[in-house]
């Protein structure tokens, strides 16, 4: 069986980040950027799965910039066995990504998609869902256990109410929450390894999805500066105060 | 027995600065069929790099003539330059000194600048290998042979955590030790092979840096500025800088000589005043911080500056010291220096001879000239100034040779009035961001995995407890930068707390600690701050 693991290319969670002077969009030049924390994620729990035997091949995709090549050369090293780069310079919105993995699970065939929840800079966690639905296969989603049989996986999700296990027939769409594992550290020698690795790249053009921008952002503010408190000396005082602002 | 990888290099570069990579690159570029890798402790190239800076592009030229098409993403040709002596409400205009001339230099970020050299580096071949510390000199029959990395993984009990990995042994023909101020394997090689016995102490100094988007039009950009005096008083060295970028932004910072007498003086406290200054508040009011950070920087100059070879080894950039005090640049120097130890390797084929070549260099002539001037503040600043003065006028022809004086016992005992002022050392009261250590650090994004050993290894903590806080009051919870030390009452007793995760990795603590029982040893690899633009 072929996993295919999803990772997107984001500003590091360490940044903090910034919005531009005219307030259009997040300062990106000269700004660290990661693999998505979660698709790290998704991508130690798709080699554990193969080096438990239940997969032969764990193929990374990521769709990006050309520079995204630094994330697939990381998951290279991390232990994946191939990485193909859908490459544009344009903003990737999740319908267009959900579209554009399913052309390649058409091509791929993998058993299992592996993805991060969501990507920490739009927050969208709507590629999994959507792709799930384009194949019409299973999902299981904000997945923090997993346990995989032929044919079948038995996920625990994380849910409002704490935790529904699900079990779901394979081929299927499994997105991936922050208690699933703990990503290993790359080693020197497998960051040597990976160079050697096959990425494949294809422009997004290339896919044939006509798909223009289906959100558009209306811009970008900082969260409003925290207001002061204020002591108050009496109860009758914070009474009146709480009265002021309508509390009461 | 732990399982290491061992990976074979003709040569080895400890640090991802730019002496570091301009070694790396130049010997690849002479000599294709070796291998080099370099190591760097920060997540990615310039995560650590912090510097003014303004630099003179001659070695880089040298190194790289292409490197101008693809500068780093500030790089600002230098414009005016302005000194001024700083009194509490005025500020006085001074003739700018030669050396702080820079008509032909760029303001560059030097983590940008880091990052084009790493690209220039994995393009000719060279392997880079960041967030991989250098934890140990391999060391056999008195030859460097090596690194070992620092494990990851390690818990804060010190035993194997689940993701643990062992870090990896490299075995280099040639190991180039290019950590910076006051690295921690240079500091091992040091004692290991005596490379200091025939020089002065070595001193420091401690800067600060935060860049600053200003509102529209206050900036002027390539305007380079430098103070003296206010908040410093005469017998502390230091001073503040300010490099006007382009977009509205500056850099602004402070650095003041870890050779400072008070021990209730706070280095941090003394550049957020500094800011409050008239003439400096008004070019900050309505801006905001977007980055900040500090390291230290080595000021010993020629006199102190070890041995630069060992067998198996060498020592360039800052981390041999060869930092121009009185231009406050070592940028062209650590390039310099480590295109030179490049093809001393090429040449000779080993590290032997490196020290002998670099002192009949022009580097060592321009070390020379300016040898003086530094230690000449140790009389304080209008001494140092007429000296600096003096120096200037002679090109450094003076038959002497003064000598500087360490940090870490330059400090007075704290007595009942030192006690007194360190409670209230500052009157003036602040309204410039940031708050304190703790929110500037934030602007440092720093990051560090808390289930880790603390990597500031103080020997005898007790000593904290009871000497320190008679002797000096503990000078180390107000020299860092970061908040890291703090003394807790405890159980009717007092304690060190070590805030681990704090720490921007300047090294301060190791340099100043008057007792020297702190050592600072690289956390797992990849921690640490995670400097943007800086």
């Amino acid at each position: 069986m072929k996993i295919l693991v999803g990772i997107k290319r984001v500003i590091d969670y360490n940044v903090r980040v910034q919005i531009n002077r005219d307030g259009t969009d997040v300062v990106k030049e000269g700004v660290k950027m990661s693999i998505n924390p979660f698709d790290e994620i998704a991508v130690e729990q798709a080699l554990r799965i193969r080096d438990a035997g239940m997969a032969d091949e764990v193929v990374v995709v990521s769709i990006g910039p050309g520079a995204a090549q630094q994330q697939l050369r990381t998951a290279l090293a991390m232990g994946a066995d191939r990485a193909t780069l859908i490459e544009t310079e344009n903003e990737v919105q999740p319908l267009a990504a959900a579209r554009a993995l399913m052309k390649l699970v058409e091509s791929e065939g993998p058993g299992m998609v592996l993805l991060g929840k969501q990507a920490i800079d739009d927050d969208a966690n709507q590629v999994g869902q959507m792709l799930a639905a384009l194949w019409d296969r299973p999902q299981a989603t904000f997945i923090s256990g997993l346990e995989v049989t032929e044919g079948k996986a038995k996920a625990v999700r994380e849910v409002d109410a704490g935790l529904e296990t699900v079990e779901v027939s394979l081929p299927a769409v499994f997105t991936v929450d922050l208690r699933l594992n703990e990503p290993r550290f790359v080693k020197m020698p497998d960051i040597m390894k990976a160079k050697r690795k096959p990425l494949e790249t294809m422009t997004f053009e290339s896919l044939g999805i006509d798909m223009p921008p289906q959100l558009e952002n209306l811009g970008y503010a900082p969260p409003p500066p925290r207001a002061g408190g204020t002591k108050v000396e009496s109860v009758a005082a914070l009474i009146a105060a709480l009265k002021d602002k309508g509390v009461l | 027995m732990t399982d290491r990888d061992v990976m074979e290099y003709d040569a080895a570069v400890v640090g991802g600065g730019p002496a570091g990579l301009a070694c790396a690159i130049r010997l690849k570029t002479r000599k294709p069929d070796l291998s080099v890798c370099v190591l760097e402790k920060g997540s990615e190239l310039g995560a650590h790099a912090l510097s003014g800076a303004v630099m003179e592009p001659g070695p880089l030229d040298e190194l790289w003539p292409e490197w101008r098409d693809t500068p780093p993403s500030i790089c600002v040709p230098a414009g005016d330059d302005e000194f001024l002596l700083l009194t509490r409400k005025k500020g006085w205009r001074l003739p700018t000194p030669p050396q702080m001339k820079n008509h032909g230099n760029y303001v560059v970020s030097l983590g940008s600048l880091v990052q084009k050299l790493g690209e220039r580096a994995e393009a000719v071949g060279v392997d880079v290998f960041p967030g991989f510390s250098g934890a140990q000199l391999l060391i056999e029959d008195d030859r460097v042979t090596g690194i070992r990395c620092g494990d990851m993984g390690v818990q804060a009990d010190g035993r194997p955590g689940p993701a643990f990995a062992p870090g990896v042994d490299i075995r280099a023909g040639v190991t180039v030790l290019a950590e910076g101020c006051r690295g921690s394997l240079t500091k091992q090689a040091i004692k290991q092979f005596g490379l200091d016995a025939g020089s002065t102490p070595q001193t420091y100094g401690l800067g600060f840096k935060e860049m600053w988007q200003l509102p529209a039009g206050r900036s002027r950009p390539g305007m380079i500025q430098h103070t003296v005096g206010w908040p410093l008083d005469s017998k502390t060295y230091g001073g503040s800088f300010i490099y006007h970028l382009d977009q509205d932004r500056v850099y602004i910072g402070f650095v003041v000589g870890l050779d400072y007498e008070d021990p209730a003086f706070s280095p941090f406290e003394a550049f957020q005043q500094f800011k409050h200054h008239p003439r400096i508040r008004s070019l900050l009011e309505g801006g905001e911080i977007v980055s900040a950070g500090a390291r230290t920087l080595i000021e010993g100059g020629l006199q102190a500056l070890p041995k630069l070879d060992m067998p198996g080894a060498v020592l360039i950039g800052d981390a041999a010291g060869t930092l121009n005090v009185p231009k406050i640049k070592g940028i062209h120097m650590a390039v310099r220096g480590g295109m030179m130890a490049a093809d001393h390797v090429a040449e000779s084929g080993s590290a032997e001879g490196y020290d002998a070549c670099w002192r009949s260099s022009d580097s060592a002539a321009e070390l020379r000239r300016v040898r003086n001037v530094r230690p000449g503040f140790n009389r304080g600043l209008w001494a140092g100034l007429a000296n600096a003065a003096w120096e200037t006028l002679t090109a450094g022809r003076s038959p002497w040779t003064l000598k500087t004086r360490s940090d870490h016992d330059s400090l007075r005992r704290a007595d009942a009035g030192t006690r007194a002022a360190m409670e209230n050392r500052w009157l003036e009261k602040r309204d410039l961001p940031p708050r304190d250590r703790l929110a500037s650090i934030y602007f440092a994004n720093n990051a560090h995995d808390e289930d880790q050993p603390v990597h500031l290894r103080v020997s005898d903590t007790a000593i904290c407890a009871t000497r320190c806080f008679e002797e000096y009051g503990n000078p180390c919870t107000r020299f860092c930068p970061a908040g890291v030390y703090e003394i807790v009452e405890q159980d009717g007793g007092r304690r060190l707390q070590i805030n681990a995760s704090n720490c921007v990795h300047c090294k301060a603590c190791d340099i100043k600690d008057p007792y020297q029982i702190i050592d600072w040893v690289p956390p797992e690899g990849g921690s640490g701050p995670n400097y943007q633009n800086l």
